[in-house]
């Protein structure tokens, strides 16, 4: 129980001692297996973002069994503790070190610098180097998805999202969703709340009744608890899943859920590590790649979940591409022309709201 | 319309119970001059025993009463640190809130993602289906019922009981109750506990009621809020009742107006709580008089029975 300064000092101090001296760690040995880490942003428990991370470290071992050696660190704080945590993984000898948010790209940036013989990976960023490599998931065509189902369902025609910071990965998701519904039913209209963070069950329920008052009964939600998700089910109205399949947490308002599948994804990277074949790479995947799955089709008529795989057969085909042409912003600006469809790093950068959407985006 | 409307009262009920619990408790703890900032602390204690006592019996009473209890033990932390060893109230409380917080998310590690029902709604056959009146006045949670009974019950034992004379000459001064032979510690003890057992409630209705579902640091600030409305209220326990249904309809109100489309920048939303709640304190505190009347002259200030 007790602990002296210098114990103390040696765990503050961990981090920037061993990064003094990169040299002397590196890969030890070729030999036994390779050492994967990875960090969560939230409990592994959150049966949301976090969880579905670690099943994919979870396949990792499955497949490749004793070539490997997996760890991770969960609850890691946003910010200044990340680089410690990253450092102190690296120190351990891991070879490969997966920071799976957001909030953790400079950290990542600057561990990757430190230790220039550890593997790199950060999920949804956009900066990479030599030994960081980025990957990310399509999340949008799922809403899209979504979008068709709510389209099928809504009745007042009026369709809901939850959010919680402007960034493109939340504005694309709240533009798909509608355009999706529009492919249906070209009168739909969409409200979206932003709530200023990913995860207060509390505002997530509260944002979610805010639209149910006002006359949504379709709810999709982009924050990592089933809040939103429980509280349109409280009101009787449908609503979707995020991240993983949470129909636990609402058996009869549950239509379907975007599922990450990082496992598949994660399974490669290493095997890279292990053949030493591994390069820093961008990889955006989604239901082509099979990083992104809809949760079973369920509470909705069987001519709607036929429409509902239909578009994910579509999409993975490359028949439905969500953001074609033409396409409007607000002010009525045409954004994609007809014929085309957005380049991805038009909508890897979205910062504008399609026709039809209600409610502006904070400037 | 109406129909908007009534579920519009709806949410801001559900917003305001967990602040007018809370709030309630920490107003009779203040009244015998003791402040407990802990609230939050006791509040998250409460909302994930009554989570897991629902998770491992299915029972809301007993979820309820845990949280009850939950809160007490966090409470009576307080008390023996505070009362029993005099430290400062005001670090003791903070050191509550931020145990609480750890504890709590330490103990809920486990039920993170764990499904229960909600708190049941009572129904009356009729009643409950008679438009707006019905969903609002015979249509809530029993822990809604007890929010407003527990205000009643609370004025009248102030204003119009012994005991609760008594327990607010403790918090008026403390020298001449313990001269009269009123024992001042165990009056104090009594008012924080029941304080933690009100906090414990506020949080049990995050958990089970507004949620049904455990997170960690779930109560997001509602503590502290519940602590500016004692304030707010200038220890009057009618006012709570108006204190918390305000701020519960602002803390509602901010996210609908997004769903209108209104542009708001989200972090302002999120921050507007707590900016009414420091605008409504500075506006209260220009009026000097009707603070001194009523607010507690030995609150937070600790007691040595041999002066």
């Amino acid at each position: 129980m007790t602990m002296d300064r210098r114990t103390f000092n040696k765990l503050l101090g961990a981090g920037a001692f061993a990064g003094a001296a990169p040299a002397l760690i590196g890969r030890a040995a070729a030999a036994g297996p390779v050492k994967a880490a990875w960090i969560y942003v939230g409990p592994v428990g959150d049966y949301g973002y976090s969880y579905q991370h670690d099943q994919g470290r979870k396949l990792v071992e499955e497949k490749l069994g004793d070539k490997v050696k997996t760890s991770f660190v969960e609850n890691v704080p946003e910010g200044a503790d990340t680089e410690r945590v990253l450092v102190e993984l690296a120190n351990k000898g891991n070879d490969i070190i997966f920071a799976t948010s957001f909030g953790f790209m400079n950290p990542t940036v600057a561990a990757a610098k430190r230790f220039p013989n550890v593997k790199f990976e950060h999920a949804t960023g956009y900066k990479r180097a030599k030994n960081l490599a980025t990957y990310n998931i399509r999340f949008y065509e799922g809403r899209f998805v979504q979008g068709v189902i709510a389209g099928h369902l809504s009745k007042s025609g009026i369709i809901g999202y939850v959010g919680a910071v402007p960034i493109p990965e939340v504005i694309m998701g709240v533009n798909a969703f509608l355009l999706g519904a529009r492919s249906v039913n070209p009168k739909i209209r969409s409200k979206f709340i932003l709530i200023n963070t990913w995860y207060d069950p509390g505002k997530e329920g509260d944002a979610a009744k805010a639209m149910i008052d006002q006359g949504a009964d379709v709810i999709t939600q982009h924050t990592d608890s089933p809040a939103a998700m429980q509280a349109a089910a409280n009101r009787g109205v449908k609503a979707f899943g995020q991240a993983t399949d949470m129909i636990k947490f609402a058996p009869k308002d549950q239509l379907t859920a975007s599922v990450d599948n990082w496992g598949p994804y994660y399974v490669d990277r290493v095997r890279m590590v292990i053949d030493g074949t591994w390069k820093s790479t961008d990889v955006w995947g989604g239901f082509k790649a099979k990083m992104l799955e809809m949760a079973p089709f369920r509470n909705m008529p069987d001519d709607v979940a036929k429409a509902a795989q239909q578009t994910v057969d579509d999409i993975a085909s490359g028949k439905i591409l969500p953001f074609k042409g033409p396409l409007k912003d607000q002010s009525g600006k045409e954004r994609v022309a007809a014929g085309s469809s957005l380049p991805d790093d038009k909508i890897a950068s979205m910062d504008w709201l399609v026709e039809g959407v209600e409610g502006k985006l904070p400037s | 319309m109406s129909f908007a409307f009534t579920s519009f009262v709806l949410s801001v009920i559900v917003s305001s119970t967990p602040l007018l619990l809370a709030a309630t408790g920490e107003l009779v703890a203040e009244r015998s001059g003791v402040l407990n900032l802990g609230v939050e602390g006791m509040m998250l204690i409460g909302a994930v025993s009554g989570f897991a006592v629902m998770v491992v019996t299915g029972s809301p009473v007993l979820a309820v009463l845990a949280a009850a209890v939950g809160g007490m033990v966090m409470a009576l932390i307080f008390a023996v640190v505070s009362l029993g060893f005099l430290a400062s109230q005001v670090p003791t409380g903070l050191a509550l809130t931020i145990f609480g917080t750890g504890l709590s998310a330490l103990v809920g590690s486990g039920y993170v993602g764990v499904a229960v029902p909600r708190l049941p709604k009572l129904h009356v056959p009729g009643l409950s289906d008679i438009p707006f009146v019905g969903p609002v006045v015979f249509g809530q949670d029993a822990l809604v019922y007890l929010s407003f009974a527990a205000v009643v019950g609370v004025w009248f034992f102030l204003n119009r009981s012994r005991a609760g004379l008594i327990l607010r000459a403790v918090g008026d001064s403390h020298d001449a109750a313990h001269a009269i032979g009123y024992p001042v510690v165990r009056i104090r003890y009594l008012a924080t506990l029941f304080g933690g057992a009100m906090a414990g409630l506020g949080g049990a209705y995050m958990s089970l009621a507004y949620n049904s579902s455990w997170a960690e640091n779930m109560t997001a600030g509602r503590g502290w809020i519940a602590l500016a409305l004692v304030v707010f209220a200038t220890w009057r326990p009618f006012w709570l009742v108006v204190g918390a249904y305000l701020f519960g309809a602002i803390m509602y109100f901010s996210l609908y107006v997004q769903g209108v489309g209104i542009p708001v920048p989200s972090p302002f939303v999120s921050m507007l709580p707590y900016l009414a709640t420091v605008l409504v304190l500075v506006l209260i505190s220009r009026d000097k008089t009707r603070i001194r009347l009523n607010a507690p002259a030995c609150l937070g200030r600790p007691f040595h029975a041999a002066g």
